[in-house]
Protein backbone atom coordinates (compact mmCIF):
# COMPACT_ATOMS: atom_id res chain seq x y z
CA UNK A 1 0.00 0.00 0.00
CA UNK A 2 1.07 3.76 -0.77
CA UNK A 3 1.29 5.82 1.91
CA UNK A 4 -1.64 7.41 0.42
CA UNK A 5 -3.94 4.28 0.14
CA UNK A 6 -2.93 3.73 3.71
CA UNK A 7 -3.99 6.98 5.11
CA UNK A 8 -7.33 6.70 3.94
CA UNK A 9 -7.60 3.27 4.97
CA UNK A 10 -6.80 4.11 8.48
CA UNK A 11 -9.68 7.12 7.87
CA UNK A 12 -11.74 4.96 6.87
CA UNK A 13 -11.65 2.34 9.87
CA UNK A 14 -11.39 5.04 12.33
CA UNK A 15 -14.55 6.97 11.21
CA UNK A 16 -16.21 3.44 10.94
CA UNK A 17 -15.15 2.00 14.50
CA UNK A 18 -16.52 5.28 15.72
CA UNK A 19 -19.68 5.64 14.25
CA UNK A 20 -20.35 1.43 15.38
CA UNK A 21 -19.03 2.55 18.58
CA UNK A 22 -21.86 5.52 18.86
CA UNK A 23 -24.94 3.34 17.95
CA UNK A 24 -23.70 0.49 19.86
CA UNK A 25 -23.47 1.64 23.32
CA UNK A 26 -26.79 3.18 23.13
CA UNK A 27 -26.98 3.83 27.21
CA UNK A 28 -24.15 6.05 27.40
CA UNK A 29 -24.79 7.40 23.81
CA UNK A 30 -27.76 8.96 24.88
CA UNK A 31 -26.45 10.33 28.39
CA UNK A 32 -24.13 11.55 26.75
CA UNK A 33 -26.12 13.61 24.15
CA UNK A 34 -28.66 14.34 27.08
CA UNK A 35 -25.44 16.43 28.92
CA UNK A 36 -24.05 17.72 25.80
CA UNK A 37 -27.58 18.98 24.88
CA UNK A 38 -27.87 21.27 28.07
CA UNK A 39 -24.30 22.60 27.56
CA UNK A 40 -25.52 23.75 24.09
CA UNK A 41 -28.57 24.56 25.65
CA UNK A 42 -26.93 26.82 28.26
CA UNK A 43 -24.33 28.41 24.89
CA UNK A 44 -26.87 29.11 23.07
CA UNK A 45 -29.23 30.86 25.69
CA UNK A 46 -26.31 33.06 26.47
CA UNK A 47 -25.76 34.02 23.02
CA UNK A 48 -29.56 35.27 23.38
CA UNK A 49 -29.22 36.91 26.46
CA UNK A 50 -26.59 38.95 25.10
CA UNK A 51 -28.96 40.18 22.50
CA UNK A 52 -31.55 40.93 24.87
CA UNK A 53 -28.95 42.84 26.74
CA UNK A 54 -27.99 44.66 23.56
CA UNK A 55 -31.34 45.22 22.25
CA UNK A 56 -32.85 46.67 25.65
CA UNK A 57 -30.09 48.78 26.45
CA UNK A 58 -30.53 50.01 23.02
CA UNK A 59 -34.52 51.44 23.80
CA UNK A 60 -33.07 52.37 27.29
CA UNK A 61 -30.85 54.44 25.11
CA UNK A 62 -33.20 55.99 23.59
CA UNK A 63 -35.42 56.83 25.71
CA UNK A 64 -32.88 59.43 27.53
CA UNK A 65 -33.13 63.05 25.70
CA UNK A 66 -33.07 66.56 27.59
CA UNK A 67 -36.21 69.38 26.75
CA UNK A 68 -35.19 72.74 26.45
CA UNK A 69 -38.03 75.01 26.98
CA UNK A 70 -38.01 78.45 26.27
CA UNK A 71 -40.23 81.78 27.48
CA UNK A 72 -42.85 82.07 25.77
CA UNK A 73 -42.19 85.64 24.28
CA UNK A 74 -38.92 83.75 23.01
CA UNK A 75 -38.66 84.35 19.02
CA UNK A 76 -38.87 81.39 16.78
CA UNK A 77 -35.77 82.49 14.41
CA UNK A 78 -33.89 82.65 17.77
CA UNK A 79 -34.39 79.11 18.51
CA UNK A 80 -33.66 77.93 15.35
CA UNK A 81 -30.27 79.56 15.20
CA UNK A 82 -29.71 78.03 18.86
CA UNK A 83 -31.38 74.48 17.85
CA UNK A 84 -28.54 75.11 14.63
CA UNK A 85 -25.80 75.55 17.29
CA UNK A 86 -26.66 72.75 18.95
CA UNK A 87 -26.87 70.33 16.03
CA UNK A 88 -23.44 71.27 15.33
CA UNK A 89 -21.89 69.60 18.63
CA UNK A 90 -20.46 66.16 18.14
CA UNK A 91 -22.14 64.45 20.96
CA UNK A 92 -25.94 65.76 19.26
CA UNK A 93 -27.74 62.72 17.30
CA UNK A 94 -30.93 64.63 17.00
CA UNK A 95 -32.52 67.58 17.43
CA UNK A 96 -36.04 68.08 17.67
CA UNK A 97 -37.64 71.57 17.21
CA UNK A 98 -41.39 71.63 18.81
CA UNK A 99 -43.10 74.50 18.48
CA UNK A 100 -45.71 76.45 21.15
CA UNK A 101 -48.34 75.07 19.02
CA UNK A 102 -47.07 71.99 18.46
CA UNK A 103 -46.64 72.02 22.54
CA UNK A 104 -50.00 72.92 23.17
CA UNK A 105 -52.14 70.26 20.97
CA UNK A 106 -48.99 67.87 22.49
CA UNK A 107 -50.34 68.82 26.28
CA UNK A 108 -54.15 68.84 25.37
CA UNK A 109 -53.60 65.16 23.66
CA UNK A 110 -51.72 63.91 27.01
CA UNK A 111 -54.54 65.61 28.83
CA UNK A 112 -57.84 64.60 27.02
CA UNK A 113 -59.01 62.81 29.63
CA UNK A 114 -58.93 65.30 32.44
CA UNK A 115 -61.60 68.02 32.41
CA UNK A 116 -60.37 70.08 34.87
CA UNK A 117 -57.04 70.49 33.49
CA UNK A 118 -58.30 71.58 29.73
CA UNK A 119 -60.97 74.24 31.46
CA UNK A 120 -58.12 75.75 33.14
CA UNK A 121 -56.62 75.97 30.09
CA UNK A 122 -59.35 77.69 28.25
CA UNK A 123 -59.59 79.94 31.21
CA UNK A 124 -55.98 81.59 30.66
CA UNK A 125 -56.98 82.39 26.91
CA UNK A 126 -53.30 82.45 25.67
CA UNK A 127 -51.08 79.46 25.61
CA UNK A 128 -49.02 79.32 28.30
CA UNK A 129 -46.25 76.19 26.89
CA UNK A 130 -43.09 77.61 25.29
CA UNK A 131 -41.79 76.18 22.12
CA UNK A 132 -39.52 72.99 23.35
CA UNK A 133 -35.79 71.55 21.46
CA UNK A 134 -35.60 67.83 22.16
CA UNK A 135 -31.82 67.44 22.39
CA UNK A 136 -30.73 63.37 22.25
CA UNK A 137 -27.18 62.65 22.19
CA UNK A 138 -25.07 59.49 20.49
CA UNK A 139 -24.17 57.63 23.99
CA UNK A 140 -25.94 58.59 27.54
CA UNK A 141 -22.73 59.87 29.39
CA UNK A 142 -22.36 62.84 27.24
CA UNK A 143 -25.67 64.86 28.01
CA UNK A 144 -23.67 65.87 31.24
CA UNK A 145 -21.63 68.28 28.35
CA UNK A 146 -24.38 68.99 26.05
CA UNK A 147 -26.47 70.46 29.42
CA UNK A 148 -23.11 72.08 30.36
CA UNK A 149 -22.96 74.11 27.17
CA UNK A 150 -26.41 75.16 27.29
CA UNK A 151 -26.19 76.36 30.35
CA UNK A 152 -23.17 78.60 29.94
CA UNK A 153 -23.37 79.06 26.21
CA UNK A 154 -23.85 82.88 25.65
CA UNK A 155 -25.13 81.80 22.22
CA UNK A 156 -28.30 80.88 23.77
CA UNK A 157 -29.28 84.48 24.63
CA UNK A 158 -30.65 86.98 22.70
CA UNK A 159 -29.67 90.91 23.22
CA UNK A 160 -28.08 89.51 26.55
CA UNK A 161 -31.26 88.02 28.21
CA UNK A 162 -31.48 84.10 28.12
CA UNK A 163 -34.30 83.15 26.63
CA UNK A 164 -34.63 79.46 28.46
CA UNK A 165 -36.93 79.13 30.51
CA UNK A 166 -35.73 75.74 31.74
CA UNK A 167 -33.61 72.83 30.85
CA UNK A 168 -34.65 69.34 32.60
CA UNK A 169 -31.53 67.81 32.17
CA UNK A 170 -30.80 69.03 35.91
CA UNK A 171 -34.09 67.68 37.31
CA UNK A 172 -33.30 63.96 35.25
CA UNK A 173 -29.38 64.09 35.76
CA UNK A 174 -29.92 61.88 38.83
CA UNK A 175 -31.87 59.18 37.04
CA UNK A 176 -30.21 59.21 33.79
CA UNK A 177 -26.77 59.00 35.41
CA UNK A 178 -28.14 55.81 37.55
CA UNK A 179 -29.94 54.55 34.25
CA UNK A 180 -25.82 54.79 32.94
CA UNK A 181 -24.12 52.91 35.76
CA UNK A 182 -27.31 50.22 35.81
CA UNK A 183 -26.51 50.04 32.18
CA UNK A 184 -22.70 49.46 32.45
CA UNK A 185 -23.27 46.88 35.30
CA UNK A 186 -25.45 45.35 33.56
CA UNK A 187 -23.38 44.55 30.81
CA UNK A 188 -20.17 43.82 33.00
CA UNK A 189 -22.10 41.30 35.16
CA UNK A 190 -24.47 39.94 31.96
CA UNK A 191 -20.81 38.96 30.52
CA UNK A 192 -19.48 37.57 34.06
CA UNK A 193 -22.51 35.31 34.48
CA UNK A 194 -22.20 33.89 30.96
CA UNK A 195 -18.84 33.39 31.52
CA UNK A 196 -19.62 31.39 34.66
CA UNK A 197 -22.60 29.35 33.24
CA UNK A 198 -20.48 28.38 29.98
CA UNK A 199 -17.44 27.25 32.07
CA UNK A 200 -19.34 24.86 34.59
CA UNK A 201 -21.73 23.48 31.22
CA UNK A 202 -18.71 22.58 29.50
CA UNK A 203 -17.18 21.00 32.31
CA UNK A 204 -20.08 18.85 32.89
CA UNK A 205 -19.62 17.93 29.24
CA UNK A 206 -16.33 17.12 29.55
CA UNK A 207 -16.88 15.13 33.06
CA UNK A 208 -19.55 13.19 30.70
CA UNK A 209 -17.25 12.13 28.41
CA UNK A 210 -14.36 11.25 30.58
CA UNK A 211 -16.88 8.90 32.30
CA UNK A 212 -17.64 7.18 29.09
CA UNK A 213 -13.94 6.87 28.27
CA UNK A 214 -13.13 5.42 32.17
CA UNK A 215 -16.30 2.86 30.91
CA UNK A 216 -13.70 1.81 27.99
CA UNK A 217 -10.71 2.05 29.66
CA UNK A 218 -10.31 -2.47 30.16
CA UNK A 219 -10.45 -1.90 26.00
CA UNK A 220 -8.36 0.73 25.10
CA UNK A 221 -5.33 -1.55 27.27
CA UNK A 222 -6.01 -4.63 25.39
CA UNK A 223 -5.94 -1.91 22.20
CA UNK A 224 -2.85 -1.07 23.77
CA UNK A 225 -1.61 -4.97 24.12
CA UNK A 226 -2.26 -6.05 20.73
CA UNK A 227 -0.09 -2.81 19.57
CA UNK A 228 -2.81 -0.76 18.22
CA UNK A 229 -1.09 2.90 17.48
CA UNK A 230 -2.53 6.24 19.58
CA UNK A 231 -3.79 7.70 16.64
CA UNK A 232 -6.03 4.28 16.17
CA UNK A 233 -6.79 4.05 19.76
CA UNK A 234 -7.70 7.89 20.17
CA UNK A 235 -9.41 8.79 16.48
CA UNK A 236 -12.63 6.48 16.96
CA UNK A 237 -12.72 8.43 20.72
CA UNK A 238 -12.77 11.44 18.96
CA UNK A 239 -14.92 10.56 16.40
CA UNK A 240 -17.53 9.81 18.91
CA UNK A 241 -17.37 12.87 20.97
CA UNK A 242 -18.16 14.95 17.74
CA UNK A 243 -21.24 12.76 16.93
CA UNK A 244 -22.11 13.28 20.17
CA UNK A 245 -21.75 17.34 19.67
CA UNK A 246 -23.59 17.01 15.98
CA UNK A 247 -26.21 15.10 17.73
CA UNK A 248 -26.84 17.12 20.74
CA UNK A 249 -26.52 20.63 18.92
CA UNK A 250 -28.91 19.21 15.95
CA UNK A 251 -31.20 18.31 18.77
CA UNK A 252 -30.63 21.33 20.96
CA UNK A 253 -31.32 24.16 17.65
CA UNK A 254 -34.59 22.05 17.10
CA UNK A 255 -35.70 22.17 20.49
CA UNK A 256 -34.71 26.25 20.59
CA UNK A 257 -37.60 26.07 18.15
CA UNK A 258 -40.45 25.85 20.65
CA UNK A 259 -38.81 27.38 23.86
CA UNK A 260 -38.65 30.65 22.18
CA UNK A 261 -41.88 30.26 20.66
CA UNK A 262 -43.19 30.03 23.87
CA UNK A 263 -41.03 32.72 25.67
CA UNK A 264 -41.15 35.24 22.59
CA UNK A 265 -44.41 36.55 23.90
CA UNK A 266 -42.92 37.23 27.38
CA UNK A 267 -39.63 38.59 26.42
CA UNK A 268 -41.41 41.16 24.24
CA UNK A 269 -43.35 42.74 26.76
CA UNK A 270 -40.74 42.28 29.24
CA UNK A 271 -37.78 43.59 27.51
CA UNK A 272 -39.45 46.35 25.28
CA UNK A 273 -40.01 44.68 22.21
CA UNK A 274 -37.63 42.03 22.00
CA UNK A 275 -39.06 38.71 20.57
CA UNK A 276 -36.45 36.05 21.35
CA UNK A 277 -38.39 33.70 18.67
CA UNK A 278 -38.06 36.19 15.69
CA UNK A 279 -34.32 36.68 17.11
CA UNK A 280 -33.75 33.14 16.61
CA UNK A 281 -35.07 32.87 13.10
CA UNK A 282 -33.45 36.00 12.31
CA UNK A 283 -30.11 34.79 13.72
CA UNK A 284 -30.78 30.78 13.36
CA UNK A 285 -27.80 30.57 11.08
CA UNK A 286 -25.23 32.57 13.00
CA UNK A 287 -26.93 30.43 16.65
CA UNK A 288 -26.49 27.22 14.73
CA UNK A 289 -22.85 28.00 13.74
CA UNK A 290 -22.40 29.24 17.53
CA UNK A 291 -23.94 26.07 18.79
CA UNK A 292 -23.08 23.16 16.24
CA UNK A 293 -19.01 24.51 16.07
CA UNK A 294 -19.07 24.55 20.53
CA UNK A 295 -20.43 21.10 20.23
CA UNK A 296 -17.96 19.17 17.86
CA UNK A 297 -15.16 21.56 19.72
CA UNK A 298 -16.18 20.25 23.51
CA UNK A 299 -16.81 16.66 22.21
CA UNK A 300 -13.49 16.59 20.09
CA UNK A 301 -11.29 17.66 22.85
CA UNK A 302 -13.04 16.38 25.79
CA UNK A 303 -12.27 12.56 24.00
CA UNK A 304 -8.70 13.63 23.42
CA UNK A 305 -8.20 14.91 26.44
CA UNK A 306 -9.81 12.29 28.83
CA UNK A 307 -8.29 9.67 27.37
CA UNK A 308 -4.79 10.29 27.83
CA UNK A 309 -4.87 8.85 30.83
CA UNK A 310 -5.24 5.46 29.44
CA UNK A 311 -3.12 5.38 26.40
CA UNK A 312 -0.24 5.43 28.97
CA UNK A 313 0.34 1.44 28.82
CA UNK B 1 15.41 -14.99 21.86
CA UNK B 2 14.23 -13.71 25.31
CA UNK B 3 16.58 -12.96 27.87
CA UNK B 4 15.42 -12.09 31.87
CA UNK B 5 18.81 -10.40 32.82
CA UNK B 6 18.60 -10.27 37.14
CA UNK B 7 15.67 -8.56 36.62
CA UNK B 8 13.99 -7.29 39.92
CA UNK B 9 10.80 -5.75 40.22
CA UNK B 10 9.52 -3.52 43.69
CA UNK B 11 5.95 -2.15 43.62
CA UNK B 12 6.13 1.31 45.42
CA UNK B 13 4.19 -0.47 48.35
CA UNK B 14 8.03 -1.90 49.04
CA UNK B 15 6.46 -5.54 47.63
CA UNK B 16 8.75 -7.27 45.83
CA UNK B 17 7.34 -8.97 43.20
CA UNK B 18 10.80 -9.98 41.50
CA UNK B 19 13.92 -10.55 42.58
CA UNK B 20 17.14 -10.70 40.51
CA UNK B 21 15.34 -13.34 37.66
CA UNK B 22 17.44 -14.54 35.07
CA UNK B 23 15.88 -16.84 32.53
CA UNK B 24 16.12 -17.45 28.38
CA UNK B 25 13.72 -18.57 26.61
CA UNK B 26 14.71 -20.17 23.05
CA UNK B 27 12.79 -19.55 19.92
CA UNK B 28 10.24 -22.26 19.45
CA UNK B 29 10.01 -23.28 22.90
CA UNK B 30 7.02 -24.32 24.88
CA UNK B 31 7.73 -22.85 28.35
CA UNK B 32 5.49 -23.16 31.41
CA UNK B 33 5.43 -20.98 34.13
CA UNK B 34 4.33 -22.55 37.32
CA UNK B 35 3.85 -21.16 41.02
CA UNK B 36 1.16 -20.06 43.53
CA UNK B 37 -0.46 -16.67 43.46
CA UNK B 38 1.71 -13.92 44.02
CA UNK B 39 4.92 -15.78 42.85
CA UNK B 40 5.82 -13.13 40.06
CA UNK B 41 4.03 -15.09 37.02
CA UNK B 42 1.99 -12.47 35.84
CA UNK B 43 4.43 -9.34 36.81
CA UNK B 44 7.47 -11.14 34.75
CA UNK B 45 4.87 -11.17 32.12
CA UNK B 46 4.22 -7.70 32.38
CA UNK B 47 7.66 -6.64 32.13
CA UNK B 48 8.20 -8.62 29.11
CA UNK B 49 5.52 -6.78 27.23
CA UNK B 50 6.64 -3.62 28.57
CA UNK B 51 3.39 -3.00 30.57
CA UNK B 52 5.55 -2.45 33.73
CA UNK B 53 9.46 -1.07 33.86
CA UNK B 54 11.74 -3.43 35.91
CA UNK B 55 13.07 -1.69 39.19
CA UNK B 56 16.80 -3.19 38.14
CA UNK B 57 17.78 -5.49 35.11
CA UNK B 58 16.66 -5.90 32.18
CA UNK B 59 14.32 -7.85 29.62
CA UNK B 60 16.15 -8.13 25.95
CA UNK B 61 13.97 -9.73 22.79
CA UNK B 62 16.35 -10.32 20.19
CA UNK B 63 19.26 -8.39 22.01
CA UNK B 64 17.01 -5.18 21.75
CA UNK B 65 16.19 -3.90 25.67
CA UNK B 66 12.50 -3.75 25.69
CA UNK B 67 12.69 -0.93 27.98
CA UNK B 68 14.67 1.27 26.09
CA UNK B 69 12.16 1.42 22.70
CA UNK B 70 10.13 4.51 22.06
CA UNK B 71 6.25 4.38 21.60
CA UNK B 72 6.17 3.20 18.06
CA UNK B 73 9.07 0.33 18.56
CA UNK B 74 6.88 -0.95 21.61
CA UNK B 75 3.33 -1.06 19.24
CA UNK B 76 5.22 -2.60 16.53
CA UNK B 77 6.63 -5.26 19.34
CA UNK B 78 3.20 -6.08 20.91
CA UNK B 79 2.30 -6.97 17.32
CA UNK B 80 5.07 -9.38 16.87
CA UNK B 81 3.58 -11.27 20.31
CA UNK B 82 -0.01 -12.84 20.91
CA UNK B 83 -1.97 -12.89 23.93
CA UNK B 84 -3.99 -14.55 26.03
CA UNK B 85 -5.48 -13.87 29.44
CA UNK B 86 -7.28 -15.37 31.83
CA UNK B 87 -9.98 -12.95 31.73
CA UNK B 88 -10.41 -13.32 28.08
CA UNK B 89 -10.34 -9.14 27.45
CA UNK B 90 -12.31 -9.00 24.22
CA UNK B 91 -13.68 -5.81 23.04
CA UNK B 92 -17.34 -5.86 24.38
CA UNK B 93 -18.91 -3.73 22.23
CA UNK B 94 -17.64 -5.43 19.32
CA UNK B 95 -18.79 -8.88 17.16
CA UNK B 96 -16.20 -12.11 16.99
CA UNK B 97 -14.98 -10.97 13.52
CA UNK B 98 -14.29 -7.02 14.33
CA UNK B 99 -12.69 -8.56 17.79
CA UNK B 100 -9.98 -10.28 15.22
CA UNK B 101 -10.26 -7.98 12.29
CA UNK B 102 -9.32 -4.90 15.16
CA UNK B 103 -5.86 -6.80 15.74
CA UNK B 104 -5.09 -6.87 12.54
CA UNK B 105 -6.10 -3.50 11.29
CA UNK B 106 -4.22 -2.12 14.11
CA UNK B 107 -1.35 -3.64 12.41
CA UNK B 108 -1.58 -1.88 9.11
CA UNK B 109 -3.05 -4.74 7.03
CA UNK B 110 -5.28 -4.76 4.03
CA UNK B 111 -8.98 -5.11 3.63
CA UNK B 112 -8.37 -8.13 2.08
CA UNK B 113 -6.04 -10.10 3.97
CA UNK B 114 -8.52 -9.32 6.96
CA UNK B 115 -11.51 -10.48 5.16
CA UNK B 116 -9.35 -13.69 4.22
CA UNK B 117 -7.61 -13.94 7.62
CA UNK B 118 -10.47 -13.95 9.91
CA UNK B 119 -12.91 -16.76 8.48
CA UNK B 120 -9.74 -18.95 8.17
CA UNK B 121 -8.17 -18.41 11.65
CA UNK B 122 -11.63 -18.85 13.11
CA UNK B 123 -12.03 -22.08 11.48
CA UNK B 124 -8.57 -23.17 13.25
CA UNK B 125 -10.23 -22.54 16.50
CA UNK B 126 -13.43 -24.36 15.46
CA UNK B 127 -15.58 -21.06 16.10
CA UNK B 128 -16.95 -20.29 12.38
CA UNK B 129 -20.09 -20.42 13.01
CA UNK B 130 -20.18 -17.43 16.01
CA UNK B 131 -18.45 -14.99 13.36
CA UNK B 132 -21.04 -12.52 14.39
CA UNK B 133 -21.41 -12.86 17.43
CA UNK B 134 -20.79 -10.51 20.44
CA UNK B 135 -19.11 -11.83 23.85
CA UNK B 136 -21.93 -11.99 25.88
CA UNK B 137 -23.29 -14.33 23.93
CA UNK B 138 -20.20 -16.68 23.84
CA UNK B 139 -19.19 -19.42 26.67
CA UNK B 140 -16.42 -19.15 28.52
CA UNK B 141 -14.19 -21.59 26.45
CA UNK B 142 -15.58 -19.92 23.20
CA UNK B 143 -14.70 -16.33 24.20
CA UNK B 144 -11.22 -17.96 25.20
CA UNK B 145 -10.81 -19.68 21.77
CA UNK B 146 -11.32 -16.25 19.89
CA UNK B 147 -8.96 -14.32 22.47
CA UNK B 148 -6.57 -17.49 21.03
CA UNK B 149 -7.67 -16.72 17.49
CA UNK B 150 -6.82 -12.89 17.67
CA UNK B 151 -3.25 -14.03 19.54
CA UNK B 152 -2.69 -16.28 16.27
CA UNK B 153 -3.94 -14.05 13.52
CA UNK B 154 -0.97 -11.91 12.75
CA UNK B 155 1.37 -14.69 13.02
CA UNK B 156 3.39 -13.67 16.06
CA UNK B 157 7.03 -15.23 17.21
CA UNK B 158 5.32 -15.50 20.13
CA UNK B 159 2.16 -16.92 22.40
CA UNK B 160 1.73 -15.51 26.23
CA UNK B 161 -0.69 -16.94 27.92
CA UNK B 162 -1.47 -16.52 31.15
CA UNK B 163 -3.96 -18.62 33.36
CA UNK B 164 -5.92 -19.11 30.23
CA UNK B 165 -7.51 -22.28 31.31
CA UNK B 166 -8.11 -20.14 35.09
CA UNK B 167 -12.09 -19.98 34.59
CA UNK B 168 -12.72 -22.97 32.32
CA UNK B 169 -13.81 -26.48 33.19
CA UNK B 170 -11.58 -29.56 32.40
CA UNK B 171 -13.27 -30.55 28.79
CA UNK B 172 -12.30 -26.69 27.44
CA UNK B 173 -8.54 -26.90 29.31
CA UNK B 174 -7.93 -30.02 26.94
CA UNK B 175 -9.07 -27.66 24.18
CA UNK B 176 -7.14 -24.96 24.89
CA UNK B 177 -4.04 -26.64 25.88
CA UNK B 178 -3.74 -29.04 22.30
CA UNK B 179 -4.59 -25.72 20.79
CA UNK B 180 -1.51 -24.01 22.10
CA UNK B 181 0.40 -26.92 21.50
CA UNK B 182 -0.49 -26.86 17.92
CA UNK B 183 0.61 -23.32 17.71
CA UNK B 184 3.80 -24.43 19.24
CA UNK B 185 4.48 -27.55 16.66
CA UNK B 186 4.28 -25.13 13.72
CA UNK B 187 7.06 -22.72 14.83
CA UNK B 188 5.75 -20.43 17.46
CA UNK B 189 6.75 -20.07 21.32
CA UNK B 190 4.45 -20.09 23.30
CA UNK B 191 4.91 -18.63 27.48
CA UNK B 192 2.13 -20.23 29.64
CA UNK B 193 1.86 -19.19 33.12
CA UNK B 194 -0.67 -21.08 35.13
CA UNK B 195 -0.68 -22.94 38.46
CA UNK B 196 -2.64 -25.83 36.59
CA UNK B 197 -0.93 -29.21 37.86
CA UNK B 198 -3.03 -31.08 35.37
CA UNK B 199 -1.99 -29.02 31.89
CA UNK B 200 1.94 -29.36 33.12
CA UNK B 201 1.36 -33.33 33.21
CA UNK B 202 -0.30 -33.26 30.28
CA UNK B 203 2.17 -30.87 28.60
CA UNK B 204 5.92 -32.79 29.62
CA UNK B 205 7.53 -29.94 28.53
CA UNK B 206 10.32 -27.31 30.12
CA UNK B 207 9.16 -26.05 33.25
CA UNK B 208 10.21 -22.92 35.52
CA UNK B 209 8.93 -22.82 39.11
CA UNK B 210 8.77 -19.63 40.97
CA UNK B 211 8.18 -18.60 44.20
CA UNK B 212 7.98 -15.66 45.98
CA UNK B 213 9.75 -13.54 43.36
CA UNK B 214 12.18 -15.90 42.41
CA UNK B 215 12.91 -18.60 40.13
CA UNK B 216 13.09 -22.12 41.84
CA UNK B 217 13.30 -24.92 39.35
CA UNK B 218 14.23 -25.00 35.75
CA UNK B 219 12.94 -28.59 34.32
CA UNK B 220 13.43 -29.14 30.39
CA UNK B 221 10.43 -31.56 31.02
CA UNK B 222 9.31 -31.02 34.28
CA UNK B 223 6.28 -31.93 36.10
CA UNK B 224 4.67 -29.78 38.37
CA UNK B 225 5.36 -30.46 41.86
CA UNK B 226 5.78 -26.64 43.86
Amino acid sequence: MTRKQIFWTKLKRILRTGFFNFWRDSTVTLASVLMMMVTLLVIGLISFSSAILDTTLTELKNKIDINVTFITSANEKDILDIKHTIESLPEVLLVTYVSRDEALALFKARHSGDQSILSALDELGENPLGAVLNIRARDPSQYASVAEFLESGDALSSGGLTIIDRINYFQNKAAIDKLARIIASADRLGFALAFFFAIISVLIAFNTIRLTIYLARDEISVMRLVGASTTYIRGPFVVVGIIYGVVAGLLTLFLLLPLTYWLGSTTESFFIGFNIFSYYLRHFLEIAFIVMVSGVFIGALSSALAIRKYLKI
Amino acid sequence: MIVFDRVSKIYPDSSVALNEVSLSIEPNEFISIVGPSGAGKTTLLKLFLAEEKPTDGAVYYESANIHTLNRKEIDAFRRRVGMVFQDFRLLLNKTVYENIAFTMEAAGRTDEEVESDVPHVLELVDLTPKIWNFPRELSGGEQQRVAIARALVNEPDIIIADEPTGNLDPANTYDIVQILKKINNLGTTVILATHNKGIIDLLQRRVVAMERGRVVRDDRAGKYFV
